[in-house]
């Protein structure tokens, strides 16, 4: 296996919620919420890339589609070179058992009724692991998630263990059965500040000992930093940049990109109070405006942003989708582009 | 991190006692269950109970047809009626047939509630959409002239009033059955199970099933209530089954008879208090299961 | 110059069944006049219920259980109801957790900041009018939106009309509870330099409750650290912040991911806070503390003035350098575990 193959690929992938009905048809409003509207990019195996976006931008609809809990309305989506937007049956249930989920909330994704084990043994029952083995299992992942003394958890109720702890719990059960793919959704937007940093070097270790690949979900950047070697910036339902998170925080290309890299506060005295880069105003996911979807907060916007979508331009090990990094396009402010 | 260490067995016990789910921490929902308890064992123990075979037409002693005695007259604790039947002994066995109905027909409009308003909640689609346009019909038809209509086709029998019931009162339980189960398909644990590989059959029956438990319960024992009632208003109407004894039979018996002028108060007074007293433990036993359900309302 | 508002050993406490629990026990700090005030902790650890006794809007189940709180010259909690509630909103305003969600969905946001400007303000309609426009000019809100509903505004803008609310009747102090919490990065900054813009402005004392330091380091110029119920430390934001005094503040600074420093491993502070049924009797953190000895599990630390009104609440206060430097490395919060 090399760093380079592929294991999911997402080509031209379309989300769109339908909404309104004939009323709304008839005063020529859109009819579908576009969550995710043509986004295409590649994971490799191993890789561990942050989505990053503000609320809205479709990352938890990518993170549903890249898991097979949505279908999507347009495009595909390949796992391990199987297209996913049509298997079912045991394909399906083989795809449950490689591609997990670790939840935003942990109060809310274990079932209060059930033990910790009972939580536990449930994806080893599905995946048919004799019950002889499962025990052990179970004491490996907990080990793994850092939570050693197993035995003084696994007879608990959810309520009775910190968020932390819980969090931990929800990551050893997605990891139970060994997956190759896991997406975490705001792993820790849950927890206190000071139980974070514990669950995000767990991610970060397991991730590395498991050789794991992983999307990270969230709306921090500082956080997807900590734990993404890459970053896919989404904004309204479409990629606008994508790259080295280091390259991306360092010297972001996309005018969005940039805005939301000053805005991020860091937890220090002196730091630049300067105005943003960015108009006022918030997107609007129901009515994106025509060409690209930022061209209406954008302090760089010019006419040929109202008419045309911005493809991808590759700058460096970036893609960026935006017409300021147009190769046919030699506008001084296009920083970076590459001959 | 509270309570370190909950004892196992204990916890078992406690479990299983849960899973029934009765409403014991609300003093009308006690009352409401000892209600139906005493009802429980009179119908158990009709035969030893009652004096007399209810239907049988008695005599007095110089062989005059026992009609219209008071209670007390001749040892009938509670009289007889204009036909000489003992009203005490009917009265007993009345009991055996409202919970007979009740309990059959609550049982029917649950489980049948439940399994379509689990499934139409969490499968969606064509299936939710076929399942509510029935209960969309359902809603349509008027219960009491249905059960006459049903009345006219099949035997008259106690059972009509079940299978009534069972074919329509099911649309409340399984509209709102349905809705709570549209909720929590949408919950992040039942979502980590369908990402941990659980089947559809094995979702719904661990962590669906457990949830609208309560709910079935609570209009499970609404319904214990409309059946004995509905039972009741047939039998008034006299459109029952006139070979079982039942307390709506016994009013529509009284009111046939002109009770009410002759003043007999204990020939129809009583019925009509234990179906009040039936129809409303029944009603009580749902508060508790209410407050199991919302307990904000709690207040 | 006399601080705005003085709160002195200020304690609260929650009914729970049969017993007690003291949410804040014996809280003190400052807010100076024209300044603003972050008041951090993580959940639970009393912030809120201490920011909303501030205007004597408690829970059913809780009560002030000592301490004072002067505002102004005059104590607000030995006011009489009707003196406090002259206070609420004209001297006092609240925005609570997710204000932007509380606004009436029937009513335009004109006729509510209407609503308060004539019955709480006694102004005359016209009067009321002019006011909401100058209103929503100072949050940085079109005049023209005035008679918009609420579901015609995006969360950024709906915390902006929640701002302009409290500002209606010209309060001195705005204490604002998780103002930016639910909105987006650039959002929330947008919403906070527009918070420090009037608050410059117009002079007001602003405290802002929130969980994040990065929101204090970006906007306040004091902090106010608490800890399961306890004033842990007080002091300037820069000083506080650069050379924390109290061990969980040091530990917070680890254990929080940083954009501006690469790299690093972050250390998170292992446990978690004590249950207030049952308090420790020492030191709340002492369980939670790499540095704790015997003393900080017997008896509650005082708080110790230090320079520069740097106010902390621990027994090993004079060793806060060379703790300082100890508790960056991040084998001294994992050896406990």
């Amino acid at each position: 296996m090399t760093e380079t193959e592929a294991l999911v690929r997402v080509e031209g992938a379309r989300l769109h919620y339908p909404i309104g009905g004939i009323v709304s048809a008839m005063r020529g409003l859109p009819s579908a919420v576009k969550a995710v509207d043509g986004i295409s990019f590649t994971l490799h195996r191993g890789e561990s890339v942050g989505l990053l976006g503000e609320s809205g931008c479709g990352k938890t609809s990518t993170g549903r589609l890249l898991l097979k809990l949505d279908d999507p309305t347009d495009g595909h989506i390949t796992f391990d070179g199987e297209d996913i937007t049509t298997i079912r049956g045991e394909a399906l249930r083989r795809f449950r058992t490689r591609a997990q989920l670790i939840f935003q909330n942990p109060f809310e994704a274990l079932n209060p009724r059930f033990t910790i084990r009972a939580a536990l043994s449930e994806p080893l029952e599905n995946a048919r692991i004799p019950r002889a083995e499962r025990e052990a299992r179970i004491h490996r992942v907990m080990d793994l998630v850092r939570l050693p003394d197993a035995a003084q958890f696994l007879d608990r109720y959810p309520h009775q263990l910190s968020g932390g702890q819980l969090q931990r719990i929800v990551m050893a059960r997605a990891l139970i059965l060994e997956p190759d793919f896991v997406v975490a959704d705001e792993p820790v937007s849950m927890l206190d500040v000071s139980v974070r940093a514990g669950v995000l070097n767990v991610f970060r270790e397991v991730r590395a000992r498991m050789g794991l690949t992983a999307v990270y979900i969230s709306h921090d950047l500082a956080l997807v930093r900590y734990v993404c070697e890459r970053t896919i910036v989404m904004y309204l339902g479409r990629i606008v940049e994508d790259g080295p998170t280091e390259d991306l925080v360092r010297e972001p290309l996309h005018p969005y990109t940039k805005a939301l890299v000053a805005a991020v506060p860091v937890p220090h005295p002196d730091q630049s109070h300067d105005p943003l880069p960015i108009g006022r105003g918030a997107p609007d996911p129901r009515n994106p405006p025509s060409g690209c979807s930022f061209r209406d907060r954008c302090p760089m916007a010019h006419a040929r942003c109202a008419v045309e979508e911005p493809g991808p331009s590759r700058v460096g090990q970036r893609l960026v989708h935006c017409h300021l990094y147009d190769q046919a396009d030699t506008r001084p402010a296009a920083r970076g582009t590459p001959a | 991190m509270t309570n370190p260490d909950t004892p196992r067995r204990a916890g078992r016990l406690r479990r299983a006692f849960a899973g029934l789910r009765l409403p014991l921490h609300d003093p009308l929902a006690i009352a409401g269950l000892a209600i139906y308890a005493a009802f429980i064992v009179i119908a158990i123990f009709a035969p030893q109970i009652a004096t007399h075979d209810p239907t049988e037409i008695l005599f007095t002693d110089d062989f005059q047809l026992a009609a219209d005695l008071r209670p007390g007259e001749d040892g009938y604790i509670m009289g007889t009626t204009t036909l000489g039947r003992d009203v005490f002994s009917q009265l007993v066995w009345g009991s055996r047939s409202a919970l007979v109905i009740g309990l059959t027909a609550a049982f029917m409009v649950a489980l049948i509630g439940s399994i379509v308003g689990v499934v139409a909640g969490y499968f969606g689609g064509w299936t939710d959409t076929l399942l509510m346009r029935l209960a969309d019909v359902a809603f349509g038809i008027p219960f009491l002239p249905f059960v006459i209509v049903l009345a006219a086709f099949l035997e008259p029998s106690i059972w009509n009033v079940v299978i009534a019931m069972a074919l329509i009162l099911w649309r409340d339980t399984g509209r709102v059955i349905r809705s709570q189960t549209l909720t929590l398909r949408t919950r992040a644990y039942v979502e980590a199970a369908r990402i941990s590989g659980s089947s559809d059959v094995k979702i719904i029956l661990r962590h669906i099933v457990p949830n609208v438990l309560p709910l079935s319960f609570l209009y499970g024992s609404i319904a214990i209530g409309w059946a004995i009632l509905t039972e009741a208003s047939i039998s008034f109407l006299g459109f029952g089954d006139p070979t079982s004894i039942s307390w709506g039979y016994m009013l529509q018996d009284a009111y046939a008879s002109q009770a009410l002028s002759k003043r007999s108060y204990y020939w129809f007074v009583p019925p009509g208090l234990c179906i009040i007293l039936i129809v409303s433990a029944g009603f009580f036993i749902s508060r508790g299961y209410e407050k199991i359900l919302f307990p904000k309302l709690d207040r | 110059m006399e601080p705005l508002l003085s709160i002195r050993d200020l304690s609260i406490a929650y009914r729970v069944g049969t017993s007690e629990m003291l949410a804040v026990e014996n809280a003190s700090f400052d807010v100076p006049r024209g300044a603003i005030v972050g008041l951090v902790g993580e959940s639970g650890c009393g912030k809120t219920t201490l920011a909303r006794s501030l205007t004597r809007i408690l829970a059913d189940n809780a009560r002030i259980a000592g301490g004072q709180a002067v505002f102004d010259g005059q104590d607000i909690m030995a006011l009489s109801e009707r003196r406090m509630n002259a206070l609420r909103w004209r001297e006092i305003a609240f925005i609570p957790q997710s204000a932007m969600n509380s606004l009436d969905p029937v009513y335009t946001v004109g006729s509510q900041l209407a609503e308060v400007l004539c019955r709480r303000g006694n102004l005359s309609r016209r009067a009321a009018r002019r006011r909401s426009e100058e209103l929503f000019e100072w949050v940085g809100i079109e005049a023209g939106r005035l008679g918009d509903y609420p579901h015609q505004f995006s969360g950024g803008m709906r915390q902006r009309v929640a701002i302009a609310l409290a500002l209606a009747l010209d309060p001195k102090l705005i204490i604002a509870d998780e103002p930016v919490t639910a909105l987006d990065v650039i959002v929330q900054r947008q919403i906070l330099d527009q918070l420090r813009e009037l608050q410059t402005r117009l002079g007001i004392s602003v405290i802002l409750v929130t969980h994040d330091i990065s929101v204090v380091a970006y906007v306040c110029d004091r902090v106010v650290v608490m800890y399961a119920g306890h004033v842990a430390e007080a002091g300037p934001m820069a000083a506080t912040l650069t050379r924390p005094a109290h061990p969980y503040t040091m530990g917070l600074r680890n254990a929080f991911p940083d954009l501006a420093s690469a790299g690093g491993q972050l250390t998170p502070i292992e446990g978690a806070p004590p249950n207030l049924l049952h308090p420790p009797p020492g030191c709340r953190f002492a369980a939670r503390c790499p540095f704790a000895q015997p003393a900080c599990t017997d008896t509650v630390p005082a708080p110790v003035t230090l320079d520069d009104d740097h106010v902390v609440a621990c027994h090993r206060w004079a060793e806060a350098d060379t703790l300082r430097t100890r508790a960056e490395r991040s084998e001294t919060w994992m050896a406990r575990t």
